[in-house]
């Protein structure tokens, strides 16, 4: 049994602790509300793109020249994992899930025979995947110093992705990332991001409301320069829309986490309390014994 | 009194400006162009410079684009930019800036591919410091 002094201890740092994850919570709380603002500020300019794509991409239908950004290489013999996760922990199992969904994938295209290579953008991620994959992980490219994510750190990490396909490093590249449902659940995701054509059809948020295919546009420059400019373009867009998706998915998943942390300290004070009650009153009774029976010997 | 025109202006961040326009005038890689009320449908990639909007309540917004596409359709007309200041919050500096960045590009390109693209970054860019130069008087 642990001693008075000793109980007492354990609940000053338990309590302590208690205002930290409080503290926390309240801070991912309030991050929460910004990032949520930012991915939803973000939407429009997605939806809108896909909308302009999918008009693109019905003139360009069937024909041979098409960029290989959208139709794909021919190929699916090498694979790139692009893993976005977060730069610190302590926000649950939301890193952790996103690692897990993208080892489960590496580790059947592995058996499928086919070639891996992962990108990380976030530490948490690079960590958790760096034991098993380590001669496999290309690069890890991180955001600490960021405070919010712009469209200038989603461009960087599209520059990079593309320079990679353009030294045929890869013929298709999944994104994973966690989408934001609600602040108790962020469902790990992945998405296809080369060649995009699969891309655009399979998310059905990005498909727009008013795709007229029956319109003949006009175009200036011609389409295949538009394309150029619109495909990598939408690849940093969808990077964009990612990461903004796993800053409200992080904040939500650690504000949970750290209410419940907060919760279980709540719980164990009180029974570290109770028990310092009861052998304090022990440590009375026994002293009182000690003098009755010390009274009544004489 | 101009037919009014869906008008949107999107950029990564945000949906900058929305509303119905009689006029707007768009920098497109191959030259100016006026878009009014029943255009025929249009797309077409922006270089970097100032469009210029009359709404139609006659306000009229001037906006610093830098990349991005016109899509003029039957249902309206949506611009996406890549990044985008209201003219009057442009800071000097920080196009100067972005003058100099690319400037330094053209100097560090290794192949002549790059050079050139850098090159003509360059002198966009320096259009349209011209062109604000000039906007502001």
């Amino acid at each position: 049994m642990a001693s008075l002094k000793e109980l007492r201890n354990r609940i000053a740092s338990v309590k302590a602790t208690q205002k930290i994850t409080k503290a926390m919570q309240m801070v991912a709380a309030a991050k929460l509300r910004k990032a949520q603002l930012a991915a939803e500020a973000a939407r429009p300019y997605s939806a809108r793109m896909a909308t302009v794509l999918a008009n693109i991409s019905s003139a360009m239908e069937g024909r041979d020249d098409a960029p290989k950004l959208m139709i794909g290489t021919g190929k699916a013999d090498v694979h790139l994992l692009l893993v976005a996760t977060a730069e610190r922990g302590l926000c649950g199992g939301f890193n952790s899930s996103i690692a897990r969904l993208a080892r489960t994938k590496a580790r059947e295209l592995k058996a499928a025979g086919k070639e891996v290579k992962i990108l990380c953008v976030g530490k948490k991620g690079f960590d958790a995947l760096k034991m098993e994959f380590g001669p496999i992980l290309l690069d890890l490219i991180t955001f600490r110093e960021v405070r919010q994510i712009g469209f200038a750190q989603a461009n960087e990490v599209g520059d990079r992705v593309l320079q990679l396909f353009e030294e045929e490093a890869f013929d298709v590249c999944t994104l994973y990332y966690s989408e934001f449902q609600s602040v108790i659940s962020q469902i790990p995701t992945e998405q296809q991001i080369i060649p995009s054509m699969t891309a655009s059809n399979d998310d059905e948020e990005t498909t727009g409301p008013d795709v007229s295919p029956d319109v003949s546009y006009e175009y200036e420059p011609d389409e295949e320069e538009i394309l150029a400019d619109l495909l990598p373009r939408n690849i940093a867009v969808q990077i964009f829309r990612a990461l903004l998706e796993n800053g409200a998915s992080e904040q939500g998943a650690r504000m949970s986490a750290m209410d419940n942390a907060t919760r279980n300290a709540g719980e164990m004070i009180d029974k570290l309390t109770l028990s310092f009650n009861r052998q304090r009153q022990a440590q009375i009774t026994k002293e009182l014994i000690e003098i009755i029976s010390g009274a009544e010997a004489l | 009194m101009a037919e009014p025109l869906a008008f949107e202006l999107v950029s990564p961040e945000a949906l900058v400006l929305s509303g119905e326009a009689s006029e707007v005038v768009v920098p497109g890689t191959e030259g100016y162009f006026t878009v009014m009320a029943n255009h025929a449908p249009l797309m077409s990639t922006l270089k970097p410079g100032v469009v210029e909007v009359k709404m139609a309540s006659g306000e009229e917004k001037q906006i610093f684009v830098r990349g991005g596409f016109a899509d003029v359709s039957p249902s309206g007309f949506t611009l996406l930019a890549e990044q985008s200041v209201m003219l009057e919050e442009l800071d000097m500096k920080d196009l100067d800036q972005q003058i100099q960045n690319a400037s330094e590009d053209v100097g560090d390109a290794d192949t002549d591919e790059k050079k050139a693209k850098a090159q003509a970054m360059l002198s966009q860019l320096e259009e349209c410091r011209d062109a604000i130069n000039q906007a502001r008087g």
